[in-house]
């Protein structure tokens, strides 16, 4: 015999260096994958924070705006299709700076508000036309180009030609300052306003709503399908050549391309079946088929962690398959099925590619109202407003992108929190 | 290995049948026959596993399967209650009739056969649930109880004759798997006797519970054959000895003897048997 006891040992502690400075080396290694994680990820967050977090406060000049009669009401009758509310703003702004002169020059004073200001005027008289003959002080939103030189987004050491804001509107902007007639105060018509070509006007609400009507959608028709298909598949369905087919399928569905899903709404829901374009409903169906491989493979792996002892305690006592699916699997199996419908539905939120497919890409200032309205969603939102050219879209993009994260954020912290609640720990 | 022939030699008695041929030896008859096996026959895809077994199973008797591992008790254990149906590949040949009727039969719905035999796992099985629920589960199930008042009255008889009342009457609600293993088993006796069944399959009991809690289930055994067939299946011979009336020997799912457990023990007829009993095969 060789291995007598000390040859055994030896060989052992001649091993243990190198045992240890594999490990010592694989631990360094791990260190470093996590340090360049988080630092892209810190890179990341302060790049779109620092980006994204000058969107949510908004330039805004405080105007007094005479609603005379005679503007608003020449006939005597209040026609708020057709009466002259910019013609009040301008008014107001003209008097506030009363040196400026000329045809040329009163357009660019003009131009330092927005135009979102006659429609805050138009909105207050439709609301209230007893105001009608009265004068409202109101802080309307500047135009974009006021809020990026108030946000320090354009150099006014530049040459004139080079910037989009000229000399003359900087002094103007510059007296309204000196006067407090020019704010920067939060960002409200980013969350209550739908898309707009106007930057300053520009929200999210429209999105978001779209956002939640497909959700809707998928979560009631993908998490009860998902988790009725992978019981079947599971618990009832003889194994054979056919199931093991539809399991092979399924997994590979689950890694197609998402543009793919889209191509399949277009022929399938908006061509053969006629459903509306650019409508949540057929975005929420898209994303239910996409979202559908993820919650059934996530759901029949809960099921299969489901201990046989307790099947075998059910079915030893005389209860049925279904009656051991629904009495003892399934409130066992339910965490797991719940956290992956949510982590399907994190991915279907996020997803932006099947939803061009189908319209969704449209430019839609009304914030939709059903789920057959046309709507847009957030990444698709962040996806347009990132084409945009002008310079207020950038900051907007990034907070969007923030709220789009704060929400996935939500979502996965919901799906710990009900895993944590559901789990039974005995 | 020669050292070991001469030995055995000595102590061999000559009439000893040493061969295994399928044949049983000793009586597979009861007295009071129950549950009649005749010429079983497991195959698990193209492994036959239990090969020609024919057995009775007596009324208000326990009878005690043992063998080495892998030699088919369990496998048999499972055809009586028809928990191998759960297994995709398995095929069972033969005739098993519970009180004269064939339990492989169309019209039997294993559901009902279950709630007729019921089984005991080796490992402590209780539901993530309370222990008043885990009991009236099976009760439940089947609808044997028509009011709340019922249903109390069956869960307190089945914990009393599992035992197990004193030590839970208090935290009937605390979930089942808060108790101790030898508890849990208790449970699991009292959750199979809860639904009245008229044979207990119990497949190695005691294996995961200490020599106090196997006791006490030993005796909640000797109390209960007051009622039931039992059919236990375990590695320990001196349990065998101490609580079956009848001992079947498995090996290599063949039965190669069955008899009184006295005659097992002291007089085996045939060489494996004596072999495994006097621990020569484990």
């Amino acid at each position: 015999m060789m291995n007598t006891d000390r040859t055994t040992r030896q060989k052992v502690e001649a091993g243990l260096p190198r045992r240890r400075r594999k490990e010592f080396t694989f631990k360094v290694l791990g260190i470093f994958a996590t340090a360049v994680g988080i630092l892209f990820l810190g890179m990341f967050f302060a790049s779109l924070i620092g980006e994204g977090a000058s969107a949510f406060r908004q330039t805004y000049l405080q105007l007094d705006i005479e609603l005379s009669e005679e503007i608003l009401a020449p006939d005597g009758e209040l026609d708020l299709a057709y009466a002259d509310f910019d013609g009040l703003v301008r008014t107001a702004l003209r008097r506030e700076l009363p040196d400026v002169s000329g045809r040329q020059e009163r357009r660019e004073l003009y131009r330092i508000v927005s135009i979102g200001a006659s429609y805050q005027v138009r909105d207050l008289v439709a609301g209230n036309p007893d105001l009608v003959g009265t004068t409202q002080t109101l802080w309307v939103p500047a135009s974009s180009t006021v809020d990026m030189l108030i946000k320090g987004n354009i150099d006014a050491n530049v040459d004139e030609a080079l910037r989009p804001i000229s000399n003359k509107q900087i002094a103007w902007v510059e007296t309204l300052r000196e006067a407090g007639r020019l704010d920067t105060r939060f960002n409200t018509a980013l969350f209550t306003n739908g898309d707009s070509r106007e930057p300053e006007l520009a929200g999210i609400k429209g999105a978001v709503m779209g956002s939640l009507y497909m959700l809707m959608v998928t979560m009631v028709l993908s998490f009860p399908i998902g988790v009725a298909a992978a019981i079947y598949l599971e618990e009832f369905a003889p194994r054979n050549r056919w199931s093991d087919l539809i399991e092979v399928n399924i997994n590979n569905l689950a890694a197609v391309p998402s543009i793919v899903f889209g191509l399949l709404g277009l022929a399938v829901f908006i061509n053969w079946a006629a459903l509306p374009r650019s409508a949540p409903l057929v975005g929420g169906l898209v994303l239910t088929l996409l979202t559908l491989p993820v919650i059934i493979i996530a759901s029949r792996a809960a099921i299969k962690a489901v201990p046989p002892s307790i099947r075998e305690a059910a079915l030893g006592l005389g209860a049925s398959q279904t009656q051991v699916v629904f009495h003892h699997v399934l409130p066992l199996a339910m965490p797991g099925m719940l956290t992956g419908a949510i982590i399907g539905m994190s991915r279907a939120l996020g997803e932006s590619a099947p939803l061009l497919m189908i319209g969704m890409v449209a430019f839609i200032v009304d914030v939709p109202g059903s789920f057959t309205d046309p709507a847009t969603a957030l990444p698709v939102q962040i996806f347009l407003w990132a084409d945009s050219p002008e310079r207020a879209f950038a900051e907007r993009t990034s907070a969007a992108i923030i709220v789009l994260l704060g929400f996935l954020l939500v979502m996965n912290l919901a799906a710990v929190i009900l895993r944590k609640r559901l789990e039974r720990k005995w | 290995m020669v050292i070991s022939t001469g030995m055995s030699a000595v102590t061999e008695i000559p009439e000893r049948k040493a061969e295994l041929t399928g044949e049983t030896v000793g009586n597979i008859r009861s007295d009071h026959p129950f549950m009649v096996a005749e010429d079983v026959n497991v195959y698990y895809g193209d492994n036959h596993a239990i090969q020609h077994v024919s057995l009775e199973i007596g009324k208000k008797e326990v009878i005690a399967l043992i063998g080495p591992s892998g030699c088919g008790k369990s496998t048999f254990l499972r055809c009586l209650n028809r928990m191998n149906d759960t297994i995709e590949t398995a095929r069972v040949t033969g005739n098993i009739t519970l009180d004269g009727k064939d339990i492989y039969r169309k019209e039997q719905d294993p559901v009902a056969l279950r709630a007729r035999v019921g089984m005991v796992f080796q490992k402590p099985n209780p539901f993530p649930k309370s222990i008043y629920d885990n009991v009236a589960y099976g009760p439940r199930i089947h609808g044997l109880a028509a009011d709340r008042a019922e249903l109390d009255n069956i869960v307190h008889s089945s914990l009393e004759r599992a035992g197990l009342i004193n030590e839970v009457k208090d935290r009937l609600d605390e979930p089942g798997t808060s108790l101790s293993g030898g508890q849990q088993q208790r449970l699991c006796i009292a959750r199979t006797i809860a639904v009245n069944p008229e044979v207990i399959l119990m497949d190695e009991p005691c294996s995961a519970l200490d020599p106090i809690a196997t006791a006490r289930i030993e005796d909640l055994m000797d109390e209960l054959c007051e009622d039931y067939a039992i059919v236990i299946v375990t590695h320990s011979m001196q349990q065998a000895a101490r609580v079956s009336k009848r001992v079947a020997y498995f090996h290599l799912g063949l039965l190669v003897e069955v008899d009184e457990t006295d005659k097992i023990f002291t007089n085996p007829q045939h060489k494996l048997t004596e072999d495994y009993i006097t621990g020569r095969i484990g």
